[in-house]
């Protein structure tokens, strides 16, 4: 998608080695852009297939914490626009799974990779949604840690990757929107709802840090992320700026958020967090948060109950193939 | 069976009467009418669009990026054919 190149598959089998390094950071200097049947080397096209999966396959695992609120929510309105929401995540997979597929590798390996466990999706999305205040965290912090990330991939070097993004992004703020305002609208109703609000945005502030991955100098890959052009701005950077664009924001959702040691610094012009417990990020990572088992073996019964839907699909397919046969 | 068996198609969009299709992306079907179904509910849930195209991927043809210099090389010499090749006096409006 995204411009697939559309040669024929003899050229894609004939693919000819990985040109040098040299090479291909000419090309990045000179476009700024690859494009699907450039030569690229294996370990960019390695590194860019397992993000943009990941990244694809947490779309997709991200429907789970706020489609468990769809039948809940506490008015039509927030009904439908949650829906839409959760909508909008699937298309975001479905984009990212097709820019995926320019790089030469199958979205249905790519799902059972995802089945196996063989990939991996956010860790953000194993923590579990036990209020309806937490729909409007994950809009709020989620999507808004989310966004911060995303932003700078649309000038990822990689064409159809960018090209993902800016959809994407364009259709995130909405996201994020809706989920400042049911926080907004419990932050201003009874101490009971404020109280919830406040409690969602308590569990999921460093979360939200998290989802930035681990500090500079414990990120060994970011520097040929950064070198190749898929990655703009560091883990450190980006967290800065998402702390940065939110505590103001909590400030008007009359919110505290949950670090003692969060301050302005007049001298930095940022402001100033507290230190991250990234061993809790590491164990969810390794299958350990509190719905990790939960999540995929949803994800399974949803793709093997939903077998009949594409085996009808296929038979109606072919069904009708064969009548436009015997009519021509 | 499987979604391992659907063709890709592409899809390109009309934003607005009076503009061309342009592509938007691509997605699995099994067949056209399915494929027009689901591009209009992935590419056009925000109005984007007012027609909707789809062509399977197998069926296009494409320049390959390798021959992409010698291919394009004949317009590379022919500077004539910009109005900013061409000198015109001092004074001269409307040309």
């Amino acid at each position: 998608m995204y411009g697939n190149d559309f040669g024929s598959d003899q050229a894609a089998d004939q693919h000819v080695p990985a040109p040098d390094e040299q090479a291909f950071a000419a090309l990045l200097a000179d476009e700024g852009r690859v494009e699907p049947r450039d030569d690229m080397p294996g370990a960019y096209r390695k590194s860019l297939v397992r993000q943009i999966a990941q990244h694809a396959h947490s779309e997709i695992i991200g429907m789970q914490p706020e489609g468990n609120w769809i039948s809940r929510a506490p008015s039509l309105r927030r009904k439908a626009i949650l829906m839409a929401k959760v909508q909008d995540e699937a298309g975001h997979g479905l984009y990212l799974y097709a820019a995926a597929e320019t790089l030469g590798v199958d979205r249905a390996d790519l799902v059972d990779q995802l089945h196996s466990g063989r990939q991996k999706y956010s860790s953000i999305f194993n923590y579990p949604t036990l209020t309806w205040a937490d729909v409007g965290a994950i809009g709020w912090l989620v999507d808004g840690a989310a966004i911060t990330n995303q932003v700078p991939l649309c000038r990822c070097s990689y064409g159809p990757y960018a090209r993902a993004m800016v959809r994407v992004c364009k259709e995130e703020s909405f996201h994020q929107r809706q989920g400042f305002e049911i926080l907004h609208t419990l932050s201003h109703g009874t101490s009971e709802q404020k109280a919830m609000a406040q409690d969602a945005v308590n569990r999921y502030w460093w979360p939200s840090l998290m989802m930035f991955g681990p500090p500079d100098d414990d990120s060994p890959n970011s520097a040929q992320s950064m070198a190749w052009g898929i990655k703009r701005f560091s883990n450190d950077e980006l967290r800065q700026r998402f702390v940065d664009m939110t505590v103001p924001q909590s400030e008007a959702l009359g919110l505290t958020l949950p670090d003692p040691d969060l301050r302005w610094n007049e001298e930095r012009a940022h402001y100033e967090y507290g230190a991250i417990d990234f061993t809790e990020l590491f164990e969810v990572i390794k299958g350990n948060g509190p719905c990790n088992a939960e999540r995929m073996a949803h994800k399974r019964r949803a793709h093997a109950e939903g077998a009949w839907v594409r085996e009808a699909a296929d038979a109606y397919a072919a069904k009708q193939a064969r009548r436009t046969e015997s009519v021509a | 069976m499987s979604t391992r068996d659907w063709p890709l198609w592409e899809v390109f969009v009309r934003a607005r009467r009076g503009l061309s299709h342009v592509h938007s992306g691509s997605l699995h079907a099994p067949d056209a009418e399915m494929a027009l179904r689901n591009a209009r509910d992935l590419y056009t849930r925000r109005g984007e669009g007012v027609s909707i195209w789809v062509v399977r991927a197998s069926d296009i043809e494409a320049s390959t990026p390798d021959e992409r210099d010698p291919f394009f090389d004949p317009a590379a010499d022919k500077i004539y054919r910009h109005p900013t090749f061409y000198e015109v006096p001092e004074g001269v409006e409307h040309l």
